[in-house]
């Protein structure tokens, strides 16, 4: 996929023509190439859902295509796992609504309160995406050992909202800077304090902003591997993640039930992002460029 | 003492009303009257109320396992001291022991070309990837939202996947590459000590592309169709309008995309551990990975906490590096 291929077609037209200039067939042509540049960054996922229909997938090839698909592998992945995706979805809704209620206000403070030190606080919640995950679990199995949050679901969502918090500072500050301070200020005179004035004109306002960090936070929260690993020891709270981890170690003899697990743990990303597909363009490139 | 307080609520009312630029809601001045200055500290404190739950909590979960690595770094921290809390300072002993091991050598060698491969393969593809995109054709919002599922899939579902794509006897990329005529041999992706760590970075670039892609097609639709129509006036067309144009005014996004993929990338530990557990025989390890081995699985603390302040230290250095290096190249 060399870079000159869209300038090539430049030279092929010979002159600047605007895209809507061009003919029909030369644009589906594109299409064409864009659905083999998906299939082929989609393939380890078609595969994930190939396999996981496969009856009896033993230590042979699997066939290219599920010509007679079977539901053996989810029945044993919900056997196995069905424990470990609840709790990850407790643990993955517990972290969105602690990251929310922790990051909306400190988003609203920092967009619109004039405080001379807002900037330095920013500049923490970026510095915060340079530590590594490992550092955090590091220094917080021992704390959590201490206070005995070790093998816990509050412990899980604390840790896990480290990558939601951030996150969602950094996306719902830059819409509340777009928010008029005058409509603030006017449920201000009308009697309302600073807290009745954002429960009841900012978050309504910033509904939108609230569904992309929500959104991300569950995903991040899901997908955490790191903190399950060393925050947990036992079977007690184990989020999917990890009981794909460790299926990987015990099941390679038959690999349905681990890719209908996969496949499982992979549907919320699916779903969110055919439903709310605008929130998740929102999120992604809000998060990184403000 | 009375002057110098009014001085300071006149200074602190007209900071005020200086700061408060958007006529019409804000009353006059009040300046002098008393019980103003009493009442600017309770609106004060109550802004400040909305920042004390995010303080707390990044202070908790990032700067005190930043302060906590750190002291741990200098003490002999085991298994003993859950028992016995006692981590008694070692000075520069996990250190020593860390550096001078041949694992760490390795590890170091690990991580940069862990981290270059992927940011290299990762940036290009995705860059030619945006380029491509910015096309106008039929499905094309549709086809770019399909490009961020490999992205929103939890890591480790991917690499379980892959673990069984690149699997050597049975995998799919070798049984695909078994089609090709001039191929003998099954590559050993994951198992030889040779091709482990390229498969891995492999797959890393194919995680990391929609996520450059986005934000790199983010940026180039945010240059002016006109700028092209201009250049091509020039004759600047194809090659040349990317290079003279394009090129120089994503620079920020590009800045953008590789400090943020540099930084994440060196801690990757996730799809390692998924892949292949940093071995074999260790020839996956990176930095991230030994330091979750000697802490987790040695239970010498003391030593992952080192080893994960090398990994701070590695992303702080890059960030100041590149973003000075950057500056100077945008003044020039």
């Amino acid at each position: 996929m060399p870079i000159s291929t869209a300038p090539a077609e430049g030279v092929d037209d010979g002159a600047p023509v605007t895209n809507a200039a061009k003919p029909a067939a030369h644009r589906w042509i594109s299409t064409a190439v864009g659905v083999v540049i998906i299939a082929f960054m989609l393939f380890p996922l078609y595969w994930m859902v190939n396999v996981s229909l496969q009856s009896g997938g033993g230590a042979v090839a699997t066939p290219w295509f599920p010509a007679a698909p079977s539901l053996d592998g989810y029945v044993q992945a919900f056997n196995d796992q069905g424990r470990n995706l609840v709790t990850s979805l407790v643990v993955s809704l517990g972290s969105v609504v602690l990251s929310l209620i922790i990051a909306a206000p400190a988003a609203y403070a920092l967009a619109q309160f004039k405080i001379r030190w807002a900037t330095w606080v920013l500049f923490g919640v970026l510095i915060t995406q340079m530590i590594p995950g490992i550092v955090v679990a590091n220094a917080l199995y021992s704390a959590f050992s201490d206070i005995g949050l070790l093998n816990s679901l509050p412990g899980l969502i604390l840790a896990d909202s480290t990558a939601g918090v951030p996150f969602a500072i950094i996306v719902m500050r830059a819409f509340m800077g777009s928010i008029p301070p005058s409509i603030v200020e006017a449920a201000r005179v009308d009697g309302a304090g600073q807290l009745r004035a954002f429960v009841s004109v900012v978050l309504p306002m910033s509904r939108n902003a609230l569904i992309t960090a929500g959104l991300f936070t569950f995903l991040f929260a899901w997908g955490d591997f790191l903190f399950a690993l060393t925050l947990t020891t036992t079977e007690d709270v184990r989020p999917v993640t990890l009981g794909l981890y460790q299926y990987i170690g015990t099941y390679v003899s038959d690999w349905s039930p681990i890719m209908a697990t996969a496949v499982l743990s992979s549907l919320p990303a699916i779903v969110l992002l055919l439903v709310a597909q605008r929130y998740v363009a929102a999120g992604v490139t809000g998060g990184a460029v403000k | 003492m009375s002057t110098r307080a009014d001085a300071g609520t006149l200074a602190s009312a007209s900071d005020a009303a200086a700061r408060q630029p958007r006529g019409g809601v804000q009353p006059p001045s009040r300046g002098g009257r008393p019980g103003r200055s009493s009442a600017r500290t309770k609106a004060r404190i109550a802004e400040l109320a909305f920042l004390v739950p995010a303080l707390v909590y990044l202070v908790l979960f990032f700067g005190y396992p930043v302060v906590k690595n750190l002291l741990m770094g200098f003490q002999a921290y085991t298994t003993k001291t859950f028992f016995t809390g006692e981590a008694p300072f070692v000075g520069l002993d996990n250190y020593a022991a860390v550096l001078s091991s041949s694992l760490f050598d390795k590890a170091l060698l690990n991580t940069v070309l862990f981290t270059a491969g992927s940011i290299l393969g990762q940036f290009v593809i995705g860059l030619a990837i945006a380029v491509f995109f910015r096309r106008s054709f039929p499905l094309n919002n549709v086809l770019r939202a399909l490009l961020l599922l490999p992205w929103l899939v939890p890591l480790i579902a991917s690499a379980a996947v892959w673990r069984w794509i690149l699997d050597t006897d049975y995998g799919a990329l070798n049984r695909a590459l078994q089609l090709l005529p001039f191929v003998d041999g099954n590559p050993a992706w994951l198992t030889s000590t040779s091709l482990a760590l390229i498969a891995v970075i492999g797959v890393n670039i194919w995680l990391g592309i929609p996520f450059n892609a986005t934000i790199l097609y983010g940026g180039l639709q945010e240059i002016p169709e006109e700028l092209y129509e201009a250049g091509a006036l020039d004759g600047a067309t194809g090659w040349r309008a990317f290079r003279h144009i394009t090129w120089p005014l994503l620079r920020p996004v590009v800045t953008v995309v590789l400090v943020l993929g540099v930084v994440y990338t060196l801690k990757v530990l996730d799809i390692i551990l998924g892949l292949t557990n940093g071995g074999p025989a260790n020839s996956t390890q990176t930095i991230a990975t030994l330091s979750y081995v000697r802490s987790f699985k040695e239970f010498d603390f003391g030593q992952g906490a080192a080893l994960g302040n090398v990994l701070v230290l590695l992303s702080l250095l890059f960030a100041v590096v590149y973003l000075r290096l950057n500056r100077k190249a945008v003044d020039e």
